[in-house]
C-alpha cells in the first residue's frame, strides 16, 4: 500500500490535489487513502479491518457511481446553479469534532456537495488560524472538481475515467465515522444501544454517579462503591474469573498506570485462552474473537480502556485472526501464548530498556530533574541512570487526589537518589532550580499531542516559560491514531468522591450532592500541545513530537 | 469454574441441645422454613449453581424428603454423608471432600442467617488475590428473654480479639480468648509494618470462609488442623507476617519440590512461573499501594493475605444457641416477603392475628385466639381461646383450649394440656403439658435427655 507522506497541520489540502488529479494510479492511491485520511481527522475505531472494509466500500460506490452517473446526466444543468451556495458553506465550519453534521449533507444529493464536501473534511483538521487561507485554496479546488466532472461527463466515451474521478470524490462522504460511544453519554440514543448491546452479552450495565459538570456531561461518571460485580453472580460463568478480577483491579485501582494495564490485559487473556475449548463446528480463529467481545466491554465498563489497552486487544485479534483454519488448537493455544509473551518482551520490557539507553544520554551529571505524578517508564529511567553513576537529584511533583507522586518518591528514595517532593501548587516556585522535565505519557496522538495525567500540560507550560526543556518518554505502542486538541472532546472521569478529604474528623464535602449549584470534577488525562513538548525519547529513538504520524506510518506498513 | 461453594451442615448444636436433640440442627425450622434452607438461599440468591453439603446420614434422609428444600432449593445439591460419631471438625470435613474441590471454595455454616452483600467479601477476595476471605458482623445484643434461663446472662462468653488495619479490610491479628494466658500479645513486625490497627471484640463471626485451593491442599497435608474457625483462620492470620512465607529464598525452593509433603508453607505454589513473572511485572508498574509511610511494595511483599468484611448493618445471626434462635425467628419474616400466613391454614374469622406472625401451612387455628409475635409451625392445631405471644411453636403441636403461651418455645409434636398457662418455657419434642399446668422460666425435656450433659 504506497502513501503519500502526510505532513500534519500543513495543508491537508495537500492531499485533496492528490485526490482530484486524474491519474488511474492516484486513484488508487486515493481508494486507500480516503479512510486513511479519514482516520487522521475522525475517530475511526476499526484500522484492523479497513482492508475489506474498503473493498465493500469499493463495490458499493461502483454500483452507486452507475446509478448516479444516470442521474447526474439529467441534472448537469441544476449543478451549475447550485455549485455557487454550496461553496460559501465551507468557511464557516464549526469545531472540529462535528463530524456527523458534515455526513449529513453529503449523502443527500450525491454529487453536488461531493466536490464541496471534500474541502469540507479537510479543512477542519488545520489549525483555526489557518482558516482565512484555506476557504481560498477550497474554493480554487471546488472549482478545479467541478471542472472535473462536466469534463468528465460531456465526454460519453470517456464515461470510465470520469467514473474513477468521481468514485474518489463520493468515496469520502459514507466513510465519515460516527463519533465514538463513549464520548456521547448525554444522548439517550447511544446510550440506549449501549444498554442494548451490554444485554447482549449479558454484561450489566454500570450506571452513572451523580452530577456532572455540564462541560463533561458527555463523558461516563461511575462510583467505585458501587462496583460491576454487584450485578454479576459470584461464580462468574458468564465472564472468565481473571477478567473479572482484572475489572475490579481496575475500578479499585490496584492496577493503575498504562503499562501495568496492558501488563495485566495480557496476563488475564493468556488465562482465557489456557481456559479455552473450541465448540464444535466452530474455528478458533472466529470463535475467540467472538468470546474476548464481552470481556473487552466488561473491562471497558470497569474502567475506560487505555490507548495501550487498545493496541495490545487489537493486536492480540489480528494474531487469532491469523491462524490458519488447519491448525491444532492445542498447537494454537501455545502460539497464541508466545505471541503475547512475545509482544510484553518487545513493547514493554526491552522497549524500556532501550527508552532509558536513550534518555541516559540526556541525563548529565548535576541536572536537577523534574518528575510529575507516578510514571512507570520514568522511574525506570532515573533508577538506570543512578546506577549508571549519574549524579542528579529529583523533584517529585504530586497533585491530588491522586498524589501518585508519593509513590514515585518512594521508590526513587529506595534506590538512594535524593529527591524534592511538592505539589503542584508549587510549580512556579520550585521551575528556576530545575535544569529539565521528564514526563511520562499514557498515549500519544496522531497530531503530536501528548496525553498524559491531568496536570502534565501544565507542568509542560510553565517549563516552556521558564525555558526549562521538556523530554516526554512514551513507549511506541502507545501511539494511537486519535487525533485530540483539546481535553475536553475525549477524557475519563474518575469518581467525585475521591475529591472529599476528612480533617480532623470532618468532611466538609459530605453532602456535596445535596447542594444543586456543585458540581466536582476529577478529571484523570489531559492533553499537552506539541509545542510544549521538546523531545520524544520512543523505543525507535529521539523524535520530535511532529513525527509521531511518521512514526505510525511506519507502524501501519509493518503490519 | 471459580469459586466453589460448601454447606457445611454437620454440626450437633451443642449449644442448644435442648432443641436439637430430637431435630438435627440444619432442620429446626426458622420462620417455618428449616435452618439450613437460609444459607442456601443466600447462595442461590447469589447466583451459585451447585452447593456440596456436607452432612450426615440422618439429615440426608430429612432433606430428601423434605418439601421446602425440594421445591425452593432449584440448585444442585451434591449430598456428602460422614459419620456421625466421628467428631469431625470443620477442616476435616474439608480435608474429606478434597478429592471434590478444584477451585476455590466458599464455605458456609448452615446455621447462618444474613442478608450480606456476599459480592463485597468475594471482591475482597478477588481484587487483592487473598488466601482467605471472610465476613464478620457487629454483634447485636439479644433482647429477648430466653426460656429456661435462670438469672442474668452469662457475660463469660470467650470473647473473640480481632485486628484489622487502618481501611478496615486487611485481617491482621485474630485470637480467642481461650487461647490467650495473660494478654493479647501482639508481633512486633506487625506493628511496624501497620502502625495503625482496630482491635475489635463485639463481632460476630459469620463462619462464611472464601480459601484458596491450595489452602485446601494444605488441610490435606496437615492433618493436625481440625477445625476452620479454632484454628486454620488464626494459622493463616498469623502466617502473613511470618518470614518464612515471605523470603524469595523459600518460594523458589517451592518452585522445585511442588508435591513434597515434608514443609508445610507451601501454600502459594500453584501458579505458574511465567505467569508469576506477569503478576511481578504488573505490580512493579502499577502505581498502587496499599499502604503508605515506609518503603516496602505494595502488601509489604508478602504473598499471604487475609481479609475481612465488616457489616455494619444488616442481619447476620449464627443460629447456634437458643437466644439466637429466638431472635432468628422474630427476623425471619423480614427476610422474604411471603405471605404471613399460609393460604393452606385454617383460620377461623374470630381470632386476633399480628401483623408480625407467621401461620404455616395445614394450620388449624380455632376462634377467639390471639396469636401475636409468634410462629405456629406446620400442621399446628390451635383451640379456642388460646393466646399465643412472643412464641415459637413448630410442627405438629396441639394446644388445647384456654392455654396461655408467653415467650416459649414448643418444640414439635407436643401437647399442651387444657388451660395451661406456660410463661417463658421451652417445652421439649413430644412433651404433654398436664392440663393447668403453670410453668415459668422451666426447661420441659423427656427424662432420657436428661442424660445427655
Amino acid at each position: 500500500m504506497k502513501r503519500e507522506s502526510i505532513v500534519p497541520a500543513a495543508c491537508a489540502a495537500v492531499t485533496y490535489t492528490v485526490l482530484c488529479h486524474p491519474h488511474h494510479h492516484t486513484v488508487f492511491i486515493v481508494l486507500t487513502d480516503g479512510p486513511g485520511n479519514k482516520d487522521d481527522i475522525t475517530r475511526s475505531k476499526n484500522e484492523g479491518k479497513e482492508l475489506s472494509k474498503e473493498e465493500k466500500q469499493r463495490l458499493r460506490k461502483q454500483k452507486k457511481q452507475q446509478k448516479k452517473q444516470k442521474e447526474r446526466k439529467n441534472e448537469k444543468s441544476e449543478t451549475e446553479k447550485e455549485k455557487t451556495p454550496v461553496s460559501l458553506l465551507p468557511p464557516p465550519r464549526p469545531v472540529a469534532t462535528q463530524k456527523a453534521p458534515s455526513a449529513l449533507p453529503a449523502p443527500a444529493s450525491a454529487p453536488i456537495p461531493v466536490p464541496a464536501s471534500a474541502p469540507f473534511h479537510s479543512s477542519p483538521a488545520p489549525s483555526p488560524a489557518d482558516k482565512p487561507a484555506k476557504s481560498k485554496a477550497e474554493l480554487k479546488a471546488e472549482r478545479r472538481a467541478r471542472q472535473e466532472t462536466d469534463r468528465a461527463a460531456k465526454q460519453p466515451g470517456s464515461s470510465s475515467s470520469g467514473i474513477k474521478t468521481k468514485v474518489p470524490l463520493s468515496e469520502l462522504n459514507p466513510v465519515v465515522k460516527r463519533l465514538p460511544e463513549h464520548v456521547q453519554v448525554d444522548d439517550p440514543a447511544v446510550v440506549k444501544r449501549l444498554a442494548k448491546k451490554l444485554e447482549r452479552q449479558q454484561i450489566p450495565l454500570r450506571s452513572d454517579y451523580g452530577y456532572k459538570v455540564s462541560l463533561f456531561s458527555h463523558l461516563h461518571q461511575y462510583s467505585r462503591k458501587a462496583p460491576l460485580t454487584q450485578q454479576l453472580s459470584i461464580p462468574s460463568t458468564v465472564i472468565h474469573p481473571s477478567i473479572v478480577r482484572l475489572g475490579l483491579q481496575y475500578s479499585q485501582g490496584i492496577v493503575a498506570g498504562s503499562n501495568a494495564r496492558s501488563v495485566a490485559l495480557l496476563h488475564a487473556f493468556k488465562q482465557v485462552i489456557r481456559d479455552y475449548t473450541t465448540p464444535p463446528n466452530e474455528e478458533l480463529s472466529r470463535d475467540l474473537v467472538n468470546k474476548l467481545k464481552p470481556y473487552i466491554s466488561f473491562l471497558n465498563q470497569c474502567r475506560p480502556l487505555s490507548a495501550s489497552m487498545g493496541n495490545a486487544i487489537k493486536y492480540i485479534k489480528k494474531e487469532i485472526s491469523n491462524i490458519p483454519s488447519q491448525c491444532k488448537e492445542e498447537e494454537a493455544k501455545t502460539k497464541l501464548l508466545t505471541c503475547i509473551d512475545r509482544y510484553i518482551e518487545e513493547k514493554i520490557v526491552l522497549a524500556a530498556k532501550a527508552i532509558s539507553k536513550y534518555a541516559i544520554e540526556k541525563i548529565s551529571d548535576g541536572d536537577v530533574i523534574l518528575v510529575y505524578g507516578c510514571s512507570s517508564l520514568v522511574n525506570n529511567i532515573l533508577c538506570e541512570a543512578f546506577e549508571k553513576s549519574r549524579k542528579f537529584r529529583v523533584i517529585v511533583v504530586d497533585s491530588r487526589p491522586r498524589l501518585e507522586g508519593r509513590e514515585a518518591l518512594r521508590r526513587l528514595v529506595q534506590r538512594g537518589i535524593s529527591c524534592t517532593y511538592v505539589l503542584i501548587s508549587a510549580l512556579s516556585y520550585i521551575l528556576p532550580e530545575v535544569s529539565k522535565v521528564f514526563l511520562g505519557a499514557h498515549a500519544l496522538l496522531a497530531n503530536g499531542y501528548v496525553m498524559s495525567r491531568v496536570g502534565t500540560s501544565q507542568i509542560a507550560l510553565v517549563a516552556r516559560t521558564f525555558n526549562v526543556p521538556v523530554l516526554v518518554c512514551c513507549e511506541t505502542y502507545k501511539f494511537c491514531e486519535k487525533v485530540q486538541t483539546d481535553s475536553f472532546v475525549s477524557n475519563e472521569l474518575d469518581d467525585p468522591d475521591d475529591l472529599m478529604v476528612t480533617r480532623k474528623g470532618k468532611t466538609q464535602l459530605e453532602n456535596w450532592q445535596d447542594v444543586s449549584s456543585l458540581g466536582l470534577l476529577n478529571l484523570v488525562y489531559d492533553v499537552t500541545p506539541p509545542d510544549f513538548v521538546d523531545l520524544v525519547i520512543t523505543d525507535l529513538g529521539m523524535i520530535p513530537c511532529t513525527s509521531v504520524p511518521v512514526v505510525l506510518r511506519v507502524k501501519n506498513l509493518d503490519q | 469454574m471459580e469459586l466453589q461453594a460448601v454447606l457445611m451442615a454437620a454440626g450437633g448444636g451443642s449449644r442448644m441441645m435442648d432443641l436439637t436433640y430430637n431435630t438435627p440442627k440444619p432442620l429446626l425450622p426458622v420462620g417455618n422454613k428449616p435452618l439450613i434452607w437460609y444459607p442456601l438461599n443466600l447462595l442461590e440468591r447469589v447466583g451459585f449453581e451447585e452447593v456440596i453439603v456436607i452432612t450426615t446420614k440422618e439429615v440426608q434422609k430429612m432433606i430428601s424428603t423434605d418439601p421446602k428444600v425440594k421445591l425452593d432449593v432449584k440448585m444442585k445439591l451434591d449430598l456428602v454423608c460422614i459419620q456421625e460419631d466421628a467428631d469431625m471438625g470443620t477442616a476435616d470435613a474439608l480435608r474429606h471432600i478434597q478429592q471434590k474441590v478444584k477451585t476455590d471454595v466458599l464455605v458456609v455454616s448452615c446455621d447462618l442467617i444474613t442478608d450480606a452483600a456476599l459480592h463485597e467479601v468475594v471482591d475482597l477476595f478477588r481484587a487483592h488475590n487473598a488466601t482467605l476471605s471472610m465476613l464478620m458482623s457487629k454483634a447485636h445484643e439479644f433482647t429477648e428473654t430466653v426460656p429456661g434461663q435462670k438469672g442474668k446472662k452469662k457475660t463469660g462468653e470467650q470473647r473473640d480479639f480481632v485486628g484489622v488495619d487502618d481501611t478496615g479490610k486487611r485481617l491482621l491479628f485474630m485470637a480467642n480468648e481461650a487461647d490467650l494466658d495473660e494478654g493479647v500479645v501482639i508481633r512486633k513486625s506487625i506493628m511496624r509494618k501497620h502502625p495503625r490497627m482496630h482491635i475489635k471484640t463485639g463481632l460476630v463471626d459469620a463462619h462464611l470462609y472464601c480459601l484458596k485451593k491450595s489452602v485446601v491442599d494444605f488441610l490435606a497435608d496437615n492433618k493436625s488442623i481440625s477445625s476452620i474457625r479454632g484454628e486454620l483462620v488464626p494459622y493463616l492470620v498469623r502466617k502473613q507476617f511470618s518470614k518464612s512465607t515471605n523470603s524469595p529464598k523459600v518460594i523458589d525452593e517451592t518452585h522445585q519440590n511442588l508435591k513434597k509433603n515434608d514443609s508445610n508453607v507451601n501454600l502459594e505454589i500453584q501458579i505458574s512461573s511465567r505467569d508469576e513473572e506477569l503478576l511481578h511485572l504488573t505490580q512493579e508498574r502499577s502505581c498502587w499501594n496499599d499502604h503508605r509511610g515506609d518503603m516496602s511494595d505494595a502488601y509489604h511483599g508478602g504473598r499471604l493475605r487475609c481479609y475481612v468484611h465488616i457489616m455494619d448493618e444488616g442481619i447476620c445471626y449464627r443460629v447456634n444457641t437458643l437466644a439466637a434462635y429466638i431472635e432468628a425467628n422474630r427476623l425471619a419474616p423480614k427476610l422474604f416477603d411471603e405471605p404471613a400466613v399460609h393460604p393452606s391454614a385454617v383460620v377461623s374469622e374470630r381470632c386476633l392475628i399480628g401483623a408480625d406472625s407467621i401461620i404455616g401451612a395445614s394450620c388449624q387455628i380455632s376462634d377467639k385466639t390471639s396469636i401475636k409475635r409468634s410462629t405456629i409451625g406446620v400442621s399446628t392445631t390451635v383451640r379456642e381461646k388460646v393466646k399465643v405471644t412472643n412464641s415459637i411453636i413448630m410442627h405438629g403441636v396441639t394446644i388445647e383450649e384456654g392455654c396461655n403461651i408467653q415467650g416459649s418455645v414448643i418444640c414439635s409434636n407436643a401437647v399442651i394440656g387444657r388451660g395451661a398457662d406456660i410463661k417463658y418455657c421451652l417445652v421439649g419434642s413430644a412433651q404433654r403439658i398436664e392440663p393447668d399446668a403453670e410453668s415459668t422460666n422451666e426447661v420441659i425435656v423427656g427424662t432420657d435427655q436428661l442424660m445427655e450433659i
